[in-house]
């Protein structure tokens, strides 16, 4: 992907966040996700419905970086099955950590194929998805 | 000044993070190199050349730490691993003990976690109540709050010399005068003020005061844990084993030395001490009336500029020490400080480990420089040209 095609994803992502709002609704699992080494924050609440994650919302202070990939996480987990949420996850954990990932179905997630060069900023491309994937899996569990 | 002194200056950083640490002079790495090359024993063991001679220099670093911060005597210097460790042997050795139900400890909430923390366990188990003085808008503390919410019942007031987002100088002298007319102990947290300002134990009357090596160009995991002998003498040591002991049965009878080996069981960290004591003396060469007069103007010449940009948001303009607390408008901090380090200038975003300030300030979040003497007006210049240009944040903050 284009640098400045990038910028412009990231930023559009960071300046005006998908689902950026907190719900007072009990069906909601809340899970709150931060990076121990600086101070990204972020509630995530999800809905869940017939197996099917239905609402994705997130609330909280957190860098460019950390808000826009969360906003774009929202985005396409919607809608998914928690297999294929957490199979969407996977890989993009695998596109950051520099190991080998399929970049057909990462859509604007793309955006962060090379955040792995600037290593302070990875923890916080990924925070959202630390924080999702753990409440996805307890919620399998169950 | 002194920039020669610094191998990590000869990088092409520019460190404005010196309220987390400082760098380290070519003495203080030379001293602390030549005990692990040329004397490497341990202490207490005088019976053979090299570990006297590690005696020697282990209990120099005392007497040049009594003399720095004027002690009456070098009992009163306890070795501890650093500011935090001292205010939690006060707070479990010293205050848990002598603290009823209902009895008032007083804090701020510009504390950083070191001075909150064992304060609100000691609140805890001993049902003691934490108060905060009330800051005056520019988030200082004055005699007058103070004052206001002293009781019969306060028996600790805690505050930091200088706080590490605020940077305000605390009269402690006058608090302290305050404090005892009332029966009340001062603790007093020396981790920002000691490394830049000349500071008098005797003349403050503090009962007990902590700083760190680390940020007075010495080494990391070493500190001092000052108090009043008589004091220091109730203190019921935490750690216990050797070196503190002077003589043990299987009775069970165990009789400890004095002071200040009683509070410094195992064997201590050497090296760090010996640095400790290189730091004291590379700061007393060049003199803390001058460190403290050069760091004055060099954050007069940075308010002064920052202040003319109209998007930043300076939190602690009217305090006296050299840390600076400021937020560009509608970018968070942590962004800040990336674009910054993109021309290798190093300072810190985040809460500073002081998580109740935001209540005070109604800001969770700033960037924070904090200065030192080897700091420069080009260098502020460089920062900033670069906080000038909004746009250039923004397109290149991440």
């Amino acid at each position: 992907m284009d640098q400045e095609i990038k910028r412009e994803i990231i930023m559009e992502n960071y300046l005006h966040p998908y689902n950026k709002a907190t719900i007072n609704d009990e069906e909601y699992i809340k899970v709150n996700s931060n990076n121990e080494s600086c101070i990204d924050n972020i509630d995530l609440q999800i809905l869940i419905k017939s197996g099917r994650i239905s609402d994705i919302k997130f609330n909280g202070e957190a860098c460019a970086i950390s808000t826009a990939s969360t906003s774009i996480m929202i985005k396409e987990l919607m809608g998914k099955t928690i297999k294929e949420a957490l199979d969407f996850i996977n890989n993009f954990e695998a596109m950051v950590n520099e190991e080998e990932y399929d970049d057909t179905n990462l859509n604007e997630a793309l955006v962060f194929d090379d955040i792995f060069k600037q290593k302070n900023r990875k923890t916080c491309a990924t925070l959202p998805y630390r924080g999702i994937k753990k409440a996805l899996m307890e919620y399998e569990k169950k | 000044m002194n920039r020669e002194d610094f191998p990590m200056l000869k990088q092409n950083l520019i460190y404005l993070d010196n309220g987390a640490t400082s760098f380290k002079p070519k003495e203080v790495i030379a001293k602390i190199n030549e005990y692990y090359m040329t004397y490497s024993a341990n202490a207490h063991r005088g019976d053979y050349d090299i570990s006297y001679k590690v005696d020697q220099e282990y209990e120099n670093t005392r007497d040049l730490v009594k003399e720095f911060i004027n002690a009456k005597s070098k009992e009163e210097i306890i070795f501890t691993s650093g500011t935090t460790e001292g205010l939690n042997l006060i707070a479990t050795g010293f205050f848990e003990r002598n603290i009823e139900p209902g009895d008032e400890i007083i804090i701020t909430k510009s504390e950083h976690a070191s001075n909150v923390l064992p304060w609100f366990r000691i609140a805890k188990n001993q049902k003691a109540i934490i108060k905060y003085v009330e800051l005056n808008e520019d988030h200082q503390v004055t005699l007058e709050n103070l004052q206001k919410i002293i009781t019969p019942k306060t028996k600790i007031i805690a505050l930091a010399q200088i706080t590490n987002v605020i940077g305000d100088v605390r009269p402690i002298k006058e608090i302290c005068s305050l404090a005892h007319q009332n029966n009340i102990f001062v603790v007093v947290d020396g981790a920002q003020s000691i490394p830049h300002m000349k500071v008098d134990v005797q003349d403050l009357d503090c009962d007990f005061l902590c700083f760190s090596a680390h940020k007075m160009c010495g080494p990391t995991g070493i500190g001092v844990l000052y108090g009043k002998k008589e004091l220091l003498e109730a203190i019921e040591p935490i750690n216990l084993g050797g070196g503190m002991n002077e003589s043990f049965d299987n009775e069970q009878e165990v009789f400890l030395k004095a002071l200040p080996s009683r509070l410094e069981a195992g064997t201590p960290n050497i090296a760090g001490v010996i640095g400790l004591g290189a730091a004291i003396s590379y700061l007393n060469k060049i003199g803390m009336e001058k460190i403290e007069q050069y760091e004055k103007e060099l954050r007069e010449y940075l308010i002064s500029k920052l202040e003319k940009i109209s998007y930043i948001d300076i939190i602690n303009l009217h305090s006296k020490a050299g840390i600076v607390a400021f937020n560009v408008d509608n970018i968070f901090s942590q962004d800040v400080a990336y674009y910054l380090n993109r021309y290798n200038i190093c300072v810190r975003a985040g809460n500073h480990c002081a998580k109740i300030l935001k209540n005070e300030t109604g800001v969770k979040n700033t960037c924070r420089i904090s200065l030192y003497f080897y700091n420069t007006k080009e260098e502020i210049d460089k920062l900033v040209e670069l906080l000038s240009d909004k746009e250039k944040i923004i397109a290149e903050m991440f």
